[in-house]
């Protein structure tokens, strides 16, 4: 599966990789909820690294993402103000 | 769905938007390809306008800085004339704006960070626009309309895919330049007016006020040190 890191690029995932990004992923959506920027640096931290470990995906390559990790230096303020925009928190 | 897939949501969201269905592919893929151009050259015109309002705030810091040296002078003078208070005055105007320009300082690098990535993320684009081109080519010589469907169907999302993350990213960019704008500006009034007490409030009224305590003290302070390097008026004459 191909997941986005916004502003880095695209990775291939397997299965374990993906298995292991889910917990990170729910906790992310947490602390979005709580307005709790400690805890949402802190687990997309270990979200990004389970992506940057999957296989590169090529520049060369056009295919869309499945799934799509926030900037490495996204906020917890900016998070909550583009779901809040998109009406999906 | 967690986080990853709602930001998915919003990417798909920009790019059917993006996507145009035609009866045969074929027949539109010189034109798409000409959009993305289109769309590649506001890119590279985005990242421009950010180089260039970068480098404006740059130079707009540097003429603060100079300003700022130009109060610590003031308060000198003052001094030398046994103006204590207008030294007092001069020095608080200083230290606020100080404080301001520090962290406008710290955007600044920010930015900086942000610049390289938008390059970056450009020259990706670039190749995959020209990736495109090739694509293009080898559908309209081996597919069937039907085959082609799909196959551009998956280029053009992949493609718009990574001109969302490039508009995202620039929109970001642009934000965080407006607003070092408006920083710039209040301090640069508040150096040449003295009127704005407070131009940029932290949001938390505990901490604008540990600020201004904290100026104050610093301000007690230089002003000490002024008075112990500078002769008073009326020592001098």
């Amino acid at each position: 599966m191909i997941v986005r890191i916004m502003t880095e690029g695209q990775y291939e995932l397997d299965g374990d990789q993906l298995e292991s990004l889910k917990h990170a992923d729910e906790e992310l959506l947490v602390t979005v909820r709580n307005n709790d920027a400690e805890g949402f640096r802190s687990h997309l931290a270990t979200a990004l690294a389970v992506v940057r470990g999957g296989q590169p995906v090529h520049a060369s390559v056009l295919k869309e993402s499945e799934l799509v990790l926030p900037a490495p230096d996204m906020t917890v303020r900016e998070a909550r103000r583009l779901f809040d925009e998109h009406q999906i928190l | 769905m967690g986080i990853m897939g709602r930001m998915s949501t919003i990417f798909k969201a920009k790019v059917s938007k993006a996507l145009d269905q035609a009866e045969d592919p074929r027949e539109t893929l010189d034109y798409s390809y000409q959009r993305q151009l289109e769309q590649l050259q506001q890119v590279r015109r985005g990242v421009a306008d950010v180089v260039t309002s970068k480098k404006r705030i740059e130079l707009q810091s540097a003429k603060l800085d100079d300003q700022i040296k130009s109060w610590e002078q003031d308060a000198k003078d003052a001094l030398a004339q046994n103006r204590e208070d207008l030294a007092r005055e001069a020095l608080t105007r200083k230290q606020a704006a100080q404080q301001q320009l520090d962290g406008l300082h710290s955007q600044l690098t920010d930015l900086e960070q942000e610049q390289t990535k938008l390059v970056e993320l450009e020259k990706k684009l670039s190749l995959k626009v020209e990736s495109f081109r090739t694509q293009k080519e080898v559908v309209k010589a081996k597919y069937s309309a039907a085959e082609a469907q799909v196959k551009i169907g998956e280029a053009t999302g992949g493609l718009s895919e990574e001109m969302a993350d490039v508009g995202m990213a620039m929109q970001r960019a642009q934000d965080k330049t407006e607003s070092m704008q408006a920083r710039a500006s209040a301090i640069d009034e508040l150096l040449s007016s003295g009127t704005l007490d407070d131009p940029i409030s932290s949001g938390d009224h505990l901490k604008d006020e540990l600020n201004k305590m904290k100026a104050t003290s610093s301000v007690d302070d230089e002003l000490a040190k002024l008075k112990a390097a500078v002769p008073a008026g009326g020592a001098a004459s």
